[in-house]
């Protein structure tokens, strides 16, 4: 059993409960922040506290993962981005209104099928048991370096050619050649040939006498 | 460990490779090299698909990967679909500057992708080999940079496949987490003999229904389709169009039947909504297009429709002949598409209905294979499309959805309409201009076979129907 703190609740219990309610919270003002920026800073305080809650659950490694590779590549390149972009507000809020009515009904609609279906009756401690805890010595990275190369390489390989689709895409839509430079290179210069720059056109003479 | 039954995926992955180094380094002023490549590699396999076919079912990579006979004539058409795409295509890209090794790149990593959906027996290859599939259309789609109009299409398709894809894998967690497993086979023995929770089944059910019918293009969740056609360049709205409907074949049984086969009662009613929208709806909204693409997309959302029924009837003969609807599909639709590729030129593209005026009488042999290619889509006997709604009907009746058949058979007959009319305007009405088709001579030898073998499957539907047939058996 775990300690339990000051008020009877165990300690892992409050680190939950802390986490999850600031997941909860920052995400909501991911969506309702007004400056594009600081929603993006609040979708950076969610990973952190979701890398918390996977911490809980013995997934050391993903949670650092989610810190170095969410948090420390992927929303500083958003940040970027935003920033670069000149973004107006005003076009961005134009269909909020018209769009809120429809918007809330579905939301709270899917909000309360999902706590009718997704409540403690149906994944509670009786049916979903809770993982083993391992001991200190345990080694999540391990556990997952094992699997992950023998058990799921098939997997793997089609995540990484995935990967090799997203950099030809990036490259294919991003890469433009400088078409305002007016350069001269050389070595195509000589290596052209007539059939580039010579159109024969066959064409039938030109009959009657009229003009 | 058995590596063999997986050769034509490994194969055509490190062909993808070979091809982008090939073009990196060699393929300036040689744009015709990853074309040529790409036609070979695609044509090697299909010989490997053959070759190394185990016969029986086998399993390789730890449960990731399967091969069986549903998978291999699913690669066949695949493979094949896709290597008439490729030739389709040739002449539109070089034209429009699109004529790029990262396009047959793209395409080779999308037909892999739809391979591994073919022999997904879990969860997990499944949907990596479905965003593989995905991923590469949408870079397809916003290859034509210059075009708002292509920018656009790409973005609705990337925004909503990004929903699509995540509803799949929403409803994918919940049933992991019931069942406590990814393997289809695993999953469906849970549900079928011990007693999960019911409740969230069901309710992960209906995203993975939702997610597949967002893939598949059935209405209600076909809003993409319409945009996406109409603003691809022609030769990705034909891929788009072909090979990616027997991936998303593979996609519903591999999921619906090998998976969730338990919960048939619940996602026949699911189907039976999809099947009667996309029905309905494509085939009324198609009669107002007057873009031959949009035209199509509709047509292509009300066969997806015909396609549904054969699942719901939730028999074997039934599942045949819902596959045999969708390989059928997948070959007519690419004549389709080719006889539009055949007509467009440089600043023209041949996508509108009034553009077809009179082409029987410039063309006469690819005007027939258009006659015979429209009077197959619109179900009229004896054309293939004709045996293919027949067998889809005979099971759901067989199945005792009467008054389904019914609706199917009175919108078949409304849809006709859409197909007579290209038709009439091929044959009965005159061209504005006198224009003359400058295709290239593969395209016309394969779009001459592609309404050959339209023609000789309306003649002879029973050899592929006994092969769709086998593959349940």
């Amino acid at each position: 059993m775990t300690e339990t703190g000051t008020m009877g609740l165990p300690y892992d219990l409050i680190i939950f409960y802390l986490f999850a309610s600031i997941v909860v919270c920052a995400s909501g003002m991911v969506i309702v922040a007004r400056n594009p920026v600081h929603a993006v800073l609040f979708l950076v305080l969610t990973f952190f506290a979701c890398a918390g809650l996977w911490i809980l659950l013995e997934a050391e490694f993903l949670a650092i993962t989610l810190v170095l590779v969410y948090v420390g590549a992927v929303m500083v390149l958003f940040l970027f981005v935003i920033m670069m972009l000149d973004i107006n507000l005003a076009v961005m809020k134009e269909g909020f209104v018209r769009y809120l009515g429809i918007g809330t009904v579905i939301a709270v609609a899917m909000l309360g099928l999902m706590t009718a279906v997704l409540g403690p009756e149906h994944f509670g401690i009786d049916q979903v048991p809770a993982p083993a805890r391992h001991g200190p010595d345990y080694s999540n990275t391990e556990a997952l370096g094992r699997v992950l190369y023998t058990d799921y390489v098939y997997a793997f390989e089609i995540a990484a050619v995935i990967l090799l689709v997203a950099i030809i895409a990036a490259i294919l839509l991003g890469l433009r050649k400088p078409r305002n430079r007016k350069l001269q290179d050389a070595g195509t210069q000589a290596m052209v040939r007539k059939e580039d720059r010579l159109r024969i056109v066959k064409m039938d003479a030109e009959k009657g006498g009229h003009s | 460990m058995n590596y063999l039954i997986a050769i034509p995926e490994i194969f055509i992955l490190s062909m993808a490779c070979i091809i982008l180094l090939a073009d990196a380094f060699f393929g300036r002023g040689r744009s015709g090299m990853a074309y040529g490549l790409s036609l070979v590699t695609l044509l090697l396999t299909l010989g490997f698909i053959v070759f190394f076919s185990p016969m029986i079912t086998e399993t390789a990579f730890h449960g990731l990967f399967v091969s069986d006979r549903l998978s291999e004539l699913l690669k066949l058409f695949i493979v094949g679909v896709s290597f008439m795409v490729l030739v389709y295509s040739r002449e539109y890209l070089a034209e429009r500057n699109l004529f790029k090794g990262e396009f047959y790149v793209l395409v080779l990593l999308a037909v892999l992708g739809m391979m591994i959906m073919a022999s997904a027996p879990n969860f997990l290859s499944m949907y990596l080999g479905l965003e593989l599939l995905s991923l590469s259309q949408y870079a397809m789609v916003a290859m034509r940079r210059d075009s708002g109009v292509s920018a656009e299409a790409a973005m609705k398709f990337f925004v909503l496949g990004a929903i699509a894809s995540g509803m799949l894998l929403y409803g994918m967690s919940l049933i992991y987490g019931v069942t406590g497993s990814l393997d289809l086979s695993t999953i469906h023995d849970v549900v079928a003999y011990s007693q999960p929770d019911k409740v969230v089944l069901v309710f992960a059910l209906v995203f993975i229904v939702a997610g597949i019918a967002f893939k598949l293009g059935a209405a209600p969740f076909h809003m993409w389709a319409p945009d996406v056609y109409e603003g691809a360049p022609t030769a990705m709205t034909l891929f788009i169009g072909t090979a990616p409907k027997i991936a998303g074949f593979a996609l519903a049984f591999r999921l619906l039947i090998d998976g969730l086969e338990g919960l048939v009662a619940s996602w026949q009613q699911m189907l039976i909504i999809l099947a009667v929208f996309s029905i309905g709806l494509g085939n009324v909204v198609a009669i107002a297009q007057t873009n031959i693409k949009r035209m199509l997309a509709y047509s292509g959302i009300a066969h997806m429709g015909y396609m549904v029924l054969g699942l719901i009837a939730g028999t074997a003969d039934g599942y045949a002949a819902s596959l045999f609807y969708t390989l059928v599909y997948a070959i007519m639709a690419a004549g389709a598409f080719g006889f539009i590729l055949l007509h467009s030129r440089q600043g023209f593209e041949s996508d509108q209905l009034d553009d077809m005026k009179g082409l029987a009488r410039l063309n006469p042999w690819f005007g027939l294979v258009m006659l015979v290619l429209m009077f197959s889509m619109a179900g009229v006997p004896p054309f293939i499309g004709f045996w293919s709604k027949w067998f889809v009907l005979k099971e759901i009746i067989a199945a005792g959805y009467v008054w389904l058949a019914a609706i199917a058979v009175f919108f078949a007959i409304v849809g006709a309409f859409v197909y007579l009319r290209i038709i009439r305007l091929i044959y009965f009405d005159r061209a504005e201009e006198e224009v003359t088709a400058e295709a290239s001579g593969e395209l016309k030898l394969v779009l001459s076979l592609n309404g050959l073998v339209v023609l000789l499957l309306g003649i002879m539907p029973s050899f592929l129907l006994g092969v769709c047939l086998a593959v349940f058996h």
